[in-house]
């Protein structure tokens, strides 16, 4: 691939929740298209080797950084990290996330708040964050993943819905409140995503899941990446405040 | 320029007070200029200048001229 088809040539993004599924081909179509990427995941030295080889392989940076999202200090020191190493940051991607189901009547207060620390708040941390550095340069693009049952709710999931549908209102009053300081905030619904974590429904749950996609398939990570892609690059330039679907017409 | 030069010119340059006003009464929202948005650009223009990143709870406690030199002691900015 020619430097010219490179789309984020020259920006610094970082991802958190990298490790794995959506997060791991953000990063890597991030790198492909030039970016210096600041990798993030929890489990110390799980990205290590990913790094290098993504490195090697677009001749460009992948970088990891280890903390967990929860926690507010740990997390300002990887933007201080980059402040000082790169001066800018130009992407930020909120992809890490957990999913936990619970019925109704069976929702404990713990559940709520494990999914809503790391699935809400970090992201709001996140953001603040990245915007003291966006607001520095007058540009940025923040990404959130959220979720086709965020938009739509879904059975069992009325905590893990409630959580991206938050993520929802969080992108459209970020993408309101950052859009004078040349800040764009867009959010990724996708829908059924061949992940680790879609599969921990079960398989007889996952064929019921795919007979209600049009597209009778499951979507992959590396699709969902090049929404990503399209966000933190220039061609989205005037596109703020939007939740894209990635779900191959599917029916939640 | 040392710290308090620095410190003062973007109080002067941000919400247009003039010199002779930055004392202990300049606290948020005792001006017009001082207001919500005044004061996240306030805070950014610090934090570009000093080259620091404030913890949110400093930067709602950050409510005074005074008070925000005792914050950014915090930071090792000294004045």
């Amino acid at each position: 691939m020619t430097s010219s088809s490179r789309l984020l040539e020259g920006k610094v993004a970082i991802v958190t929740g990298s490790n794995r599924g959506i997060g791991c081909s953000i990063v890597e179509e991030f790198a492909k298209n030039g970016a210096i990427v600041y990798a993030n995941a929890r489990r110390e030295d799980s990205l290590n080797e990913m790094s290098v080889e993504l490195s090697q392989k677009y001749n460009t940076k992948v970088i990891p950084v280890y903390f967990d999202v929860t926690d507010e200090s740990l997390l300002k020191q990887a933007f201080l990290r980059i402040n000082r190493e790169q001066k800018r940051l130009d992407i930020l991607v909120n992809n890490a996330g957990i999913m936990k189901d619970a019925l109704i009547g069976m929702v404990s207060s713990t559940l709520m708040r494990n999914i809503f620390d790391t699935n809400v708040f970090a992201t709001i941390n996140m953001l603040q964050y990245a915007v003291k550095l966006m607001s520095r340069q007058k540009s940025g693009s923040i990404i959130n993943i959220s979720s086709i049952v965020g938009v739509n709710g879904n059975p069992g999931q009325i905590v893990y819905s409630a959580s991206k549908g938050a993520v929802i209102s969080i992108t459209k009053t970020a993408a309101k409140e950052l859009a004078p300081l040349g800040i764009r905030v867009n959010a990724i619904a996708p829908g059924m995503i061949d992940t680790d974590m879609f599969r921990s429904i079960g398989e007889p749950h996952i064929q019921e899941r795919i007979s209600k996609i049009g597209m009778g398939r499951l979507g992959t990570s590396r699709e969902v990446a090049d929404t990503a892609v399209y966000l933190g690059s220039d061609l989205s330039n005037y596109v703020t405040g939007q939740i894209i679907g990635v779900d191959g017409g599917a029916l939640v | 320029m040392n710290n308090r030069d620095k410190y003062n010119k973007i109080f002067i340059e941000v919400l247009g007070v003039e010199d002779n006003k930055l004392d202990e009464n300049l606290t948020y929202q005792s001006i017009p200029a001082w207001d919500s948005v005044g004061h996240m650009s306030l805070i950014s223009s610090i934090e570009e200048s000093f080259d620091i990143m404030m913890d949110t709870d400093d930067i709602i406690e950050f409510n005074s001229y005074e008070k925000g030199m005792e914050i950014l002691r915090k930071y090792d900015i000294e004045f």
